[in-house]
């Protein structure tokens, strides 16, 4: 009838199962897609990224050497990555900080 | 005797997703329900005509979050049918683990919410702390938590090495473990059989005919799931569908919990069988043609019906979602049963609401 018991008793000597969180941090796995990442220096801007997103997160303006992405808009489906023919994108591990507004990341070739 | 309507949702403390079902009582008993829906409707299938048939991947992956590997394989599958592209055998035995481990933490996640349903909080987080072991070992192998995002038209966009093999098989043998711990409690435990046995119940002839799906249709007796039909790499792999006799919310409850030993074993079977090779091919050209294709998911079968005109976009996506064709299963099992019952009866069929309205 107490078919409950015998998992509480394991429980109790088992410790806890949740992380003391902000001490205890479980570091993402190397495999995880956080925040897109782009190496400016290698861009060409061809405009592939931009093309190919699904959530239509990237905007590339060729004339004024200017790629711009909305990282609270990006999915994290990698397929820019994937299409990126200067492999200058990339995914880091962690995602991206909180913010209290959705702001958009651009990055020029000059700057 | 008066008779009044109550309304069940669509914010209701048991379903976490706004499904609105009307229901008229007569004292404490459900004389008739009618549900209302339309809550989440998103228009996700009319993205398909200004979405180029790579991007409608992503898309289709966020018609349910549950589901989304499945849902992309199905979607996938359909396309490579019409493209005649072959998939490489590493890229199906990958897709049939990353469904599977769908499946897991599916089931994991249904009865941990069912169990809430009759007030079992603590199997609830038990069941959940399970599930995040599942959940890490997507996040190891895919790069996301749920919505994988490594399923492409002509195969998968990530590997895996040995190393990470070995580790998945080290882990299921845990979750394998707590799961069976686990077992006891909700097989043989007095008040979840008091809460569940006899409740909703669904014969083999009414599952027939109103057209039931997935573990609903095999707790009613019916040995049906499309996985038999071979798809991906499951014609390669030994498995039998799980069935119970009794059609009623404990037999589901049964059902799902017997499929998750057999996620487990046909994950382990592919992992032990995973063939080398490429893990994408190549697709060229546009697609030109009508498809009909149909994928077991955790809730059921799916089925796809795309065309193609030759363009960059398609012309039509129909998606038809487990949940949709379950829906007129749970109408016929609420009238009869006490008011009580009804969360437990409405999260026996796993209702997926974002699903049912894409």
């Amino acid at each position: 009838m107490f078919k409950m018991t015998p998992q509480i008793l394991r429980n109790l000597i088992s410790g806890p199962a949740t992380r003391a969180y902000p001490r205890q941090i479980r570091p993402p796995f190397p495999a995880t897609r956080g925040r897109l990442v782009n190496d400016i220096a290698q861009c060409n801007f061809c405009g592939a990224c931009a093309v190919k997103c699904p959530s239509v997160c990237i905007e590339v303006d060729r004339h004024l050497s200017r790629w711009s992405f909305a990282p609270h808009i990006c999915v994290c489906c990698g397929v820019c990555v994937e299409i990126c023919p200067r492999h200058c994108l990339r995914q880091e591990p962690a995602t991206g900080p909180p913010a209290a507004q959705k702001e958009m990341v651009a990055l020029d070739a000059k700057s | 005797m008066r008779t009044s309507v109550i309304p069940f949702g669509p914010q209701h403390p048991v379903l976490p997703e706004p499904l609105q079902l009307k229901l008229t009582v007569e004292d404490e008993v459900i004389t008739e329900a009618v549900p209302a829906l339309g809550y989440v409707h998103r228009g996700l299938e009319a993205l398909a005509q200004n979405r180029d048939f790579h991007q409608m991947v992503q898309v289709t992956e966020r018609v349910c979050g549950i589901c989304s590997v499945l849902h992309a394989i199905c979607y996938c599958q359909g396309l490579e049918d019409i493209m005649g592209i072959t998939v490489p055998p590493r890229a199906r035995y990958l897709r049939v683990i990353w469904g599977e481990l769908l499946r897991l933490h599916s089931h994991l996640l249904w009865m941990g919410l069912f169990a809430d349903s009759f007030g079992f909080e603590s199997l609830f987080m038990q069941l959940w702390k399970i599930r995040e072991r599942v959940l890490d070992i997507q996040e190891a192998t895919t790069g996301n938590r749920v919505i994988s995002g490594t399923i492409r038209v002509g195969g998968v966009s990530r590997d895996m090495d040995a190393r990470q093999v070995h580790w998945i098989a080290d882990q299921l043998t845990w979750v394998a473990h707590q799961v069976r711990q686990i077992e006891p409690v909700l097989r043989e435990d007095f008040t979840i059989r008091r809460r569940t046995e006899g409740k909703g119940v669904l014969t083999s002839a009414q599952a027939r005919e109103l057209g039931a799906v997935g573990p609903v249709l095999r707790a009613s007796g019916i040995a049906q799931d499309i996985r038999q039909t071979g798809y991906a790499a499951y014609g390669e792999l030994d498995f039998e569908p799980v069935t119970a006799t009794a059609g009623d919310c404990h037999a589901r409850c049964m059902v799902r919990l017997g499929e998750i030993d057999q996620s487990i074993d046909l994950i382990h079977q592919a992992l032990d069988r995973l063939p080398g090779g490429d893990i994408r091919s190549e697709v060229r050209g546009r697609p030109q043609g009508e498809t009909l294709m149909r994928v077991e998911q955790p809730r059921g079968e799916v089925v796809y019906y795309i065309r193609a005109d030759g363009g960059k976009t398609l012309s039509r996506v129909r998606i038809r979602t487990p949940t949709f064709a379950n829906i007129p299963v749970l109408v016929k099992l609420l009238p009869g049963i006490f008011l009580s019952d009804v969360p437990v009866v409405v999260l026996s069929i796993d209702p997926c609401v974002s699903c049912l309205e894409r």
